[in-house]
């Protein structure tokens, strides 16, 4: 039963070859996603590439439901299985931070990485400010840290605060993913950009 | 060399999301990749300062009982990142030194907004304890509330400032 790592007790190597392993499928995956390309990133604020909304919903969705139907089949304990914690403050403003970084940078961190392993130049000056922005939080901790930690909610679980079990849950995602889907390709025939898809 | 055409995202979105479901089935949690640039600054700092790291209560709990801010699963992962991206980049002939930018702005116009971004990104992901992997995508499939609200935040927050920086794209 899973999580292997945690219920059979693995030696820390092993953990740490794990990871290296799940990193490699990790950024395997976002490079053919063509995540690799900040064009092809900011084309989902600009209407002409949607496959950011596209590869996000689904590979969530295929998680989700992938990880409750093993719970379903006693095959992975959920209740092991980290849920990260809900800051209010903290996560609403570091969020909002985040998208003026992703619309001036062109990346995230992680895609960031899947570009500079290919050799975008872009990336990895961007991965450079990442470094300065990870020092300057480190440096000005403390007049952060009442935000950071502040309005804490727990492990706030988005079925529970709705009142519907996790199976209503997935499948109103799964309701809304495709509707966006949808939109998706409306958008990309709407604000298509040749010059640019062309391109990346 | 022809470049390889990208995945269909659909089939790459089931590829990422196995891929997710993999670590939360061996390893208990999600994925992440913000929090690597944290330990990569971490062991910079040590590197180049130690007294300092050592004196500050932020960066020496990283370096309790003598250990490497690097050896731990998420720098293991952001390492495993680089060599997975070489990879496919290599498979699909897109292995190539370039700035990537629109054609209506020049190259320092683009670098100066990737670093800019970059440090204003991972200085919120710090904040939010997290970026749109480890705390978005992640988050969303075990259902937490921060993971909508952070994925909710980004992608609201890039759509509002998108109008202001459409130069560098369009």
């Amino acid at each position: 039963m899973g999580p292997l790592s945690i219920l059979s007790q693995f030696p820390e190597w092993i953990n740490l070859l794990i990871a290296l392993f799940i990193g490699v499928g990790f950024g395997f995956a976002l490079e053919q996603a063509g995540f690799s390309s900040s064009r092809r990133l900011a084309g989902m604020f600009y209407g002409y590439d949607t496959t950011v909304l596209k590869v996000f919903f689904t590979a969530a969705i295929v998680a989700l439901v992938g990880s409750q139907l093993l719970s379903f089949f006693g095959l992975l304990n959920l209740k092991l299985v980290f849920v990260n914690s809900y800051y209010m403050n903290a996560t609403i403003i570091g969020g909002v931070i985040m998208g003026a970084g992703f619309i001036m940078g062109g990346y995230c961190p992680g895609t960031g990485i899947s570009a500079l392993s290919i050799g975008k130049i872009d990336a990895m000056i961007f991965l450079l400010g990442g470094l300065v922005g990870a020092f300057l939080f480190a440096e000005t901790y403390s007049s952060i840290q009442m935000i950071f930690l502040g309005n804490y909610k727990g492990e706030m679980r988005i079925d529970e605060w709705m009142g519907v079990s996790p199976g209503v849950f997935t499948f109103i995602l799964i309701v809304a993913a495709v509707l966006l889907f949808w939109l998706a390709e409306l958008s990309e025939k709407r604000f298509s950009r040749p010059d640019i898809t062309s391109e990346i | 060399m022809e470049k390889r055409k990208y995945m269909n995202p659909y089939l790459a979105g089931v590829l990422l999301g196995l891929v997710l479901l993999s670590a939360m089935f061996l390893s208990g949690r999600g994925l992440g990749a913000s929090g690597g640039i944290k330990y990569a600054m971490v062991a910079i700092v040590g590197a180049v300062d130690k007294d300092h790291a050592m004196e500050s209560s932020y960066y020496s709990k990283y370096f309790e009982n003598g250990e490497s801010p690097l050896k731990n699963w998420l720098a293991l992962e952001v390492f495993g990142m680089v060599l997975g991206g070489f990879i496919s980049g290599a498979i699909s002939h897109r292995l190539k030194f370039k700035v990537e930018k629109s054609p209506k702005i020049t190259n320092k116009k683009r670098l100066l907004f990737a670093f800019l971004g970059g440090m204003f990104f991972v200085y919120g992901a710090q904040l939010a304890r997290g970026c749109t992997s480890g705390a978005a995508l992640s988050g969303m499939a075990v259902l937490s509330v921060a993971g909508f609200v952070t994925m909710i935040a980004i992608f609201g927050s890039a759509y509002l400032f998108a109008w202001f920086f459409r130069s560098l794209w369009i």
